[in-house]
């Protein structure tokens, strides 16, 4: 899976993508932000669900519930500021 | 119809001739432009903008956000173009071009794509002050302007 970060997330996570294996399963973007918190640091604290932190899957809006598969591009970002 | 995302300056007087001269149907057109100010409400000297954005999904919500305009007012033609990168105070950021068969459909239009342009698309703006950057907050009058349309 591909998962990308912009803003200020990327900033934060000092990445702008990276490749993930995600464990065998039915999955959907809160596994993925399961396994990324898990990392710890400024993972856990910026990926908090109580933060504002947007996700787009396949390059659409989605939400925790979107289901994802291993060949899914997965986005992370804060609210929009263009314009 | 059209959606572009670039780092280059656009010349708006240039997109109005290329708009006139595809046809003669149309009896308004709008266009809007937003600029880089350079302050901020708390006084802050604003140096310099820049400007990220999502490839592809980018492009994807343009296209999408202009389908919907075109689905609520018959629209004859629509232009977005969004700049990227590192702009200064009195650049250039975005031009809204609509054309209609009259003007209240085109001011309408236009309105309605930069209020969903500021609220659905993939654009992040970092600002640097003389304090130091940081990454421009989304703001509630936004999200209200665009709620209007729901």
């Amino acid at each position: 899976m591909r998962v990308c970060y912009f803003g200020k997330l990327r900033e934060q996570l000092k990445q702008a993508e990276e490749s993930l294996d995600m464990p065998p399963g039915a999955q959907t973007v809160a596994s993925v932000v399961d396994l990324l918190r898990a990392r710890g640091g400024d993972w856990s604290e910026a990926l908090n669900d109580q933060g504002s932190v947007l996700v787009a899957v396949n390059q659409r809006m989605g939400t925790r519930q979107t289901p994802v598969t291993d060949t899914d591009e997965v986005a992370f970002f804060p609210p929009v500021t263009g314009g | 119809m059209a959606g572009r995302v670039q780092q280059a300056d656009f010349d708006a007087g240039r997109e109005l001739q290329a708009f006139r001269a595809a046809g003669t149907r149309a009896g308004a057109i709008v266009s809007f432009i937003g600029l880089v100010r350079d302050q901020l409400g708390d006084d802050d000297a604003i140096q310099a903008l820049t400007l990220e954005h999502y490839p592809g999904m980018t492009e994807r919500v343009l296209a999408n956000i202009e389908h919907q305009a075109r689905q609520r007012w018959g629209l004859d033609d629509v232009l977005i173009v969004h700049r990227v990168g590192r702009l200064q105070p009195g650049d250039q950021i975005v031009l809204v071009m609509v054309s209609a068969a009259h003007r209240g459909e085109a001011f309408a239009a236009c309105e309605f794509l930069m209020d969903y342009l500021k609220t659905k698309a993939p654009f992040w703006k970092k600002e640097d002050t003389d304090r130091g950057s940081r990454w421009i907050e989304a703001r509630d009058s936004d999200d209200q302007a665009a709620g209007r349309w729901e």
